[in-house]
C-alpha cells in the first residue's frame, strides 16, 4: 500500500468505518446519557472524505457557534477525536450537570468549562475504548482541549494537521439529538492515513 | 453595494470595487488582503500552512503562505493590478486550543503569521495593519472601495483596520 491514498477507499471500507463510528458513538452516547440521566438518540454515522472548504459545512457552516472539545490520538491509531456541541446544547448540558435552571444561557464559567472538558474526556474515552476493543489496538488520547468559537476557526486545527499530508480529511461523524431539549452534537473521529491503514489491517481488510 | 466574493479555506480570489471579498471563520489560518488602491482591486488569500517547501504533498498552492500569496498576486496582476502599488492587511493566526508546550500544533497560528510577514517583506509589500494571534476565530471582509478590513469575532465588537 505504498502509494495508498484516501481516494481509493471502496464501499466495503466505508461500511467498516461507518460501523466503527456506530460502535464508538453508541458507547459514547450511552455514557453521556447516563451522566445526564436523559435519553439521547444517535443518528446513523456518516463517513465522508472532505475537502477543507467543505469541512465546516458539515457542522452548520463556518460561522456557526460551537463548543469543540478536541483530543489528539496516539498509539496504534494516530489522529484526532472531536466532540462538538451546538452552543445552546452545551448550555443545556452544563445546566443539567450543575443543577441550574435549564433555560440559563449565561456566559460559561470556569467551572462550566472544566465540566465540559470532563464530559469530553469521559465520552471520548467511551468512544475510543470501544474502537480499541473492536480493532484490538491500543489508542491513547491526550487531555481534552476546549474552544468555544466559530466552526470554521475550530476546524482549522484538524484541517491544518491534515493539510500537512493531503488535501482531504476522512471524517467519521455521528450526530446525536435529544428531542425535548434539542441536544445537537457530533462525535468526530479523524484518523491519519497511517491510522486508517492500521484500522483496516487489524480488521483483515 | 456590490457582491460579496467568498474565499474558502486553502483558497484565494480577487474582486473589484464596489464588490467586497470575505473569508469566514479564520482560526489558525491567516487571511491576507492585498490591495491596489488605484485600480481598486483586492485579492484575498486564506492560507493554512507556512511553507510549501516543508511539505511533500504541496500541489495545492493556495494552502501555503509562500505559494498562496504569489498565486493571489499573479491573479491580481492579470486583472490589471500593479505589483508596485500593492499593500496588505493581515488577520488570523490564532491559537484555538491551549495545547501543552510539547505539542507541535501549539505554534501553528504564530508560524503562519510569521511566514506571511516574511513573504510579504520579501516581496516588498507593506503591511498597513494587522490583527493576528490571540485565541479566537475571525471572519474578515475587505472593501476595495475604501481599503477597509472588517474583523468580526464572537462576542466582540466589529473591528475595522
Amino acid at each position: 500500500m505504498g502509494d495508498f491514498n484516501y481516494e481509493s477507499i471502496d464501499t466495503v471500507e466505508y461500511d467498516v468505518l461507518r460501523e466503527i463510528g456506530n460502535i464508538g458513538a453508541g458507547n459514547a452516547t450511552t455514557a453521556l446519557s447516563q451522566m445526564l440521566n436523559i435519553k439521547i438518540d444517535m443518528k446513523v454515522p456518516n463517513v465522508d472524505l472532505l475537502n477543507f472548504q467543505e469541512l465546516p459545512n458539515m457542522f452548520g457552516g463556518p460561522e456557526n457557534l460551537i463548543v469543540g472539545i478536541l483530543l489528539t490520538l496516539e498509539g496504534d491509531i494516530d489522529g484526532m477525536m472531536m466532540f462538538m456541541l451546538e452552543k445552546n446544547s452545551a448550555h443545556h448540558i452544563v445546566n443539567v450537570l450543575m443543577g441550574r435552571s435549564l433555560t440559563s444561557v449565561d456566559e460559561f464559567t470556569d467551572m462550566d468549562k472544566s465540566a465540559m472538558n470532563e464530559i469530553g474526556n469521559i465520552i471520548a474515552g467511551a468512544y475510543l475504548s470501544s474502537v480499541s476493543m473492536l480493532t484490538n489496538m491500543q489508542i491513547t488520547s491526550s487531555v481534552p482541549y476546549m474552544a468555544i468559537d466559530m466552526a470554521g476557526a475550530i476546524l482549522s486545527v484538524p484541517a491544518i494537521e491534515f493539510g500537512k499530508v493531503g488535501d482531504k480529511a476522512l471524517v467519521i461523524k455521528t450526530q446525536i439529538t435529544e428531542n425535548d431539549v434539542e441536544i445537537d452534537g457530533y462525535f468526530v473521529l479523524i484518523p491519519t492515513i497511517e491510522g486508517y491503514k492500521k484500522i483496516m489491517t487489524s480488521l483483515g481488510l | 453595494m456590490g457582491n460579496m466574493v467568498k474565499v474558502g479555506m486553502a483558497d484565494f480570489n480577487i474582486c473589484h470595487a464596489p464588490d467586497a471579498i470575505t473569508t469566514l471563520g479564520l482560526g489558525s489560518c491567516v487571511g491576507i488582503a492585498l490591495y491596489d488602491p488605484v485600480k481598486k482591486i483586492a485579492g484575498l488569500a486564506h492560507i493554512m500552512l507556512p511553507d510549501s517547501k516543508l511539505v511533500k504533498n504541496n500541489e495545492n498552492i493556495a494552502k501555503f503562505a509562500d505559494t498562496g500569496i504569489d498565486a493571489c498576486i499573479d491573479m491580481m496582476v492579470k486583472a490589471g493590478a500593479s505589483r508596485m502599488r500593492l499593500t496588505a492587511k493581515i488577520a488570523g493566526g490564532a491559537q484555538m486550543f491551549a495545547f501543552g508546550s510539547n505539542n507541535d500544533m501549539l505554534r501553528i497560528g504564530e508560524r503562519n503569521t510569521e511566514a506571511t510577514r516574511q513573504k510579504l517583506k520579501q516581496l516588498g509589500i507593506k503591511i498597513l495593519a494587522d490583527d493576528t494571534g490571540a485565541n479566537y476565530g475571525r471572519t474578515i471582509e475587505f472593501y476595495p472601495e475604501t481599503g477597509d478590513l472588517l474583523i468580526k469575532s464572537v462576542g466582540k465588537p466589529v473591528k475595522t483596520i
